[in-house]
């Protein structure tokens, strides 16, 4: 399948298109930040339920219409929801959910970040929390992505007291995400973050496991689905073996990592799509949209056997690590910088 | 009893025991809930309350948890850092090459104004000195001054200005021995150098080394430098911390229920350690007897005379109460163990690695 698809984007005779857009989970507006530390509190049991009352309710759809718009102002191409429920940030989807526990408070990767711990202890049955997030989206823009972790590292990032295996607990998750998307509204898009395929790489085995259970959620969707790792590289083989999964692009972290992913894309190609990190999302520095464009041109100079049908413009990154003003910037700058790189090509 | 001149400076002149277990604090204690309000009352331009209104709060807070330090009886007090707001916030405020974007998330509903370096960081006014001459001289005991290091001071901050983080931690770390030189010539005799970035990165330990190296270059010997570490992982930096250039070293343990100790069991604990024997993430205070055992653990890992007391970390989250009746059971508790080792009722038997001389 991979190969018939990367002749089949080796051999058109098309012009790439550069579609500017992020990974999602926003910061909060700083008026949402007060109003919501006000309204929930600030220890571990005032974090999200999924069941918020409607003050809390209204509060969040506040802040996402103003993200929403937000985006639209900057130019982007791609329209998130904005994540801005998700207290665990990529552990959300768990954590919401009513056979899940959440125990203590956890470091999120190596970032002075911290989510609840969530145990799966039940069976992980449908919950629709993040449909009904693109629900409301989906009134406000017509260019929708939807944002999910990966099944890798949301599995990575729960424990499992349910399952017993840890290739039934991964396949437990997949089942779990692909009826999550099955529930979506229509998107454009739908980016899978995987960076726990960087920061805790599978094994020999596991990694294959890995890139069935991204292909089984990635098959629950008729959009174009693109896999996101950051704070790195992929090794070789969990690179090859991602390839294999039916998806539309993989995505490259050029902040954290150079080299090795464009050696991996040397040595074992690409999918037809490609998403490129290029701006930094945890550093208030706001690059030049040009930069940006620059680096887009030296990518692909040093891809040359290679062109792409889309090629993705985004922060490597979440965002939420950024103060709001910057995070703002930062979207400015992507869609200037795709603006940029189609000008250039054309 | 052999003899650690370093620590013993620090002990009191009618002190009860033989035995001497320097009891002490990170640094952060609770708020007056007063001093909060009279913060609210300064930021509101429609209120008269003005800045030296504001200092006189603040000289009366630190003057007030000084005194309460003493009254529990600490061997070695701080002001509760009455003063600071938030432990990179405050100093990036008094460093030339920092500016304050807003607040970024940490957890759940729990931000900080997390700073940007965006140019080349320099040292201007003091940070610390008029903290320490007002703390020095509202007691009679010695007071130690906790002071952020430069590594968690770039790890915690967005780096726009330097090549990468560790080039950042060692121009910080010129800054931090800076101060510390101003400190020791006001009087200072303990520095406790604060690094709690070091857990959520542990492979960094040879940075932040190179960063302690520059920071004592110049300081006298008989200056007290504490290396504070919390929440972390210690086997990762375990006992690659033993070549960093301090005293002591102040770590977490309660709060783990002591399931990490013994990673420094092997190889030997050459430094003091400053046995964390509260956790403060417990509000509750412990009882005398639980933080003897507590306590007792320190010595399956130093002898007597390495040994420092304290809580896990600052305990300003905590309400005041419980703060100074975990505070008061600790001192309770550390000249109980005291009284005992004098008797030698005490039979622990460290089972470190003995050194090869031996």
């Amino acid at each position: 399948m991979e190969n018939i698809k990367r002749r089949y984007s080796l051999a058109a005779p098309t012009m790439t298109e550069y579609v500017s857009t992020t990974p999602g989970l926003f910061p909060l507006p700083d008026w949402a930040k007060d109003d919501l530390s006000e309204l929930k509190g600030h220890q571990k049991h005032d974090l999200i339920s999924g069941d918020e009352d409607e003050e809390i309710s209204s509060v969040y759809e506040q802040a996402r219409e103003e993200v929403i718009e937000t985006q639209q102002a900057a130019g982007l191409d791609r329209i998130v929801e904005g994540q801005l429920r998700w207290d665990d940030m990529l552990a959300h989807p768990l954590a919401v959910h009513d056979n899940v526990e959440t125990r203590g408070i956890v470091r999120y990767y190596d970032n002075n970040n911290f989510y609840r711990e969530p145990v799966v202890s039940g069976d992980l049955d449908v919950s629709g929390d993040v449909a009904n997030e693109l629900e409301a989206a989906a009134e406000l823009t017509d260019d929708l992505q939807a944002v999910l972790p990966g099944p890798y590292s949301l599995a990575d990032l729960a424990t499992d007291e349910q399952y017993g295996d840890e290739a039934e607990f991964l396949g437990a998750i997949a089942d779990f995400l692909a009826g999550e998307v099955d529930a979506f509204p229509d998107v454009e898009t739908l980016f899978l973050l995987e960076p726990s395929l960087v920061e805790n790489a599978p094994e020999d085995g596991a990694d294959e496991r890995a890139s069935e259970a991204i292909d089984q959620v990635a098959s629950a969707t008729d959009a174009d689905v693109v896999v996101q790792p950051y704070w790195g590289a992929l090794e070789e083989k969990v690179y090859a073996h991602l390839l294999d999964a039916d998806i539309d692009a993989v995505g490259f972290d050029f902040v954290a990592n150079q080299d090795d992913n464009l050696y991996n894309i040397q040595e074992y190609g690409a999918t037809g799509d490609v998403s490129l990190g290029l701006a930094d999302g945890q550093n208030t520095l706001v690059e030049d949209p040009e930069a940006i464009r620059d680096r887009v041109d030296w990518v692909e100079e040093q891809l040359q056997v290679t062109e792409f049908e889309t090629v993705y413009l985004t922060t490597n990154t979440e965002t939420f690590y950024l103060p709001y003003a910057k995070y703002e910037e930062k979207l400015e700058v992507l869609a200037e910088a795709a603006d940029l790189a189609e000008v250039t090509v054309a | 009893m052999s003899a650690n001149e370093n620590k013993d400076q620090f002990r009191p002149e009618n002190h009860e025991n033989d035995h001497f277990l320097l009891t002490t604090v990170v640094g952060s204690y609770p708020k007056p809930k007063w001093l909060n309000r009279a913060k609210e009352l300064y930021q509101d331009p429609d209120h008269g309350f003005d800045e030296d209104d504001y200092q006189e709060a603040k000289d009366d807070a630190a003057r007030l948890i000084t005194n309460e330090h003493e009254r529990a009886g600490l061997d070695v007090v701080v002001d509760g850092e009455m003063r600071r707001n938030e432990m990179v916030e405050f100093f990036a405020h008094r460093i030339e090459g920092y500016e304050f974007n807003g607040p970024v998330k940490v957890w759940g509903h729990n931000y900080f104004d997390k700073p940007s370096v965006v140019s080349d960081v320099e040292y201007t006014d003091s940070w610390l000195v008029d903290e320490y001459e007002f703390t020095a001289a509202a007691t009679d005991r010695p007071v130690k001054v906790p002071i952020t290091g430069p590594y968690t001071l770039a790890n915690w901050s967005f780096n726009e200005a330097y090549e990468d983080d560790d080039e950042l931690t060692l121009a910080l770390a010129d800054l931090v021995n800076e101060e510390i030189e101003k400190l020791v010539d006001a009087g200072a005799r303990y520095i406790q150098i604060d690094e709690p970035a070091l857990a959520t990165t542990p492979d960094d330990h040879a940075i932040v080394g190179e960063a302690l190296e520059q920071i004592v270059a110049d300081i006298p010997e008989e200056v007290r430098i504490g290396l504070h570490v919390c929440y972390g992982d210690y086997s990762r930096i375990y006992p690659e911390i033993l070549e960093f250039p301090v005293d002591e070293f102040d770590l977490e343990l309660a709060n783990g229920d002591y399931e990490q100790l013994d990673v420094f069991k092997d190889p030997e604990f050459t430094a003091d350690l400053a046995l964390g024997v509260s956790d403060v993430h417990v509000a509750e205070v412990e009882s005398v007897e639980q933080i003897e055992e507590n306590i007792k653990k320190g010595l399956e890992i130093v002898p007597p005379e390495q040994l420092v007391v304290s809580p896990d970390c600052g305990v300003k989250l905590l309400p005041r109460e419980v703060a100074y009746g975990k505070m008061a059971n600790m001192v309770e508790a550390a000249r109980n163990v005291e009284a005992e080792l004098d008797e030698g009722t005490i039979d622990i038997e460290r089972d470190t690695a003995a050194p090869a001389d031996d």
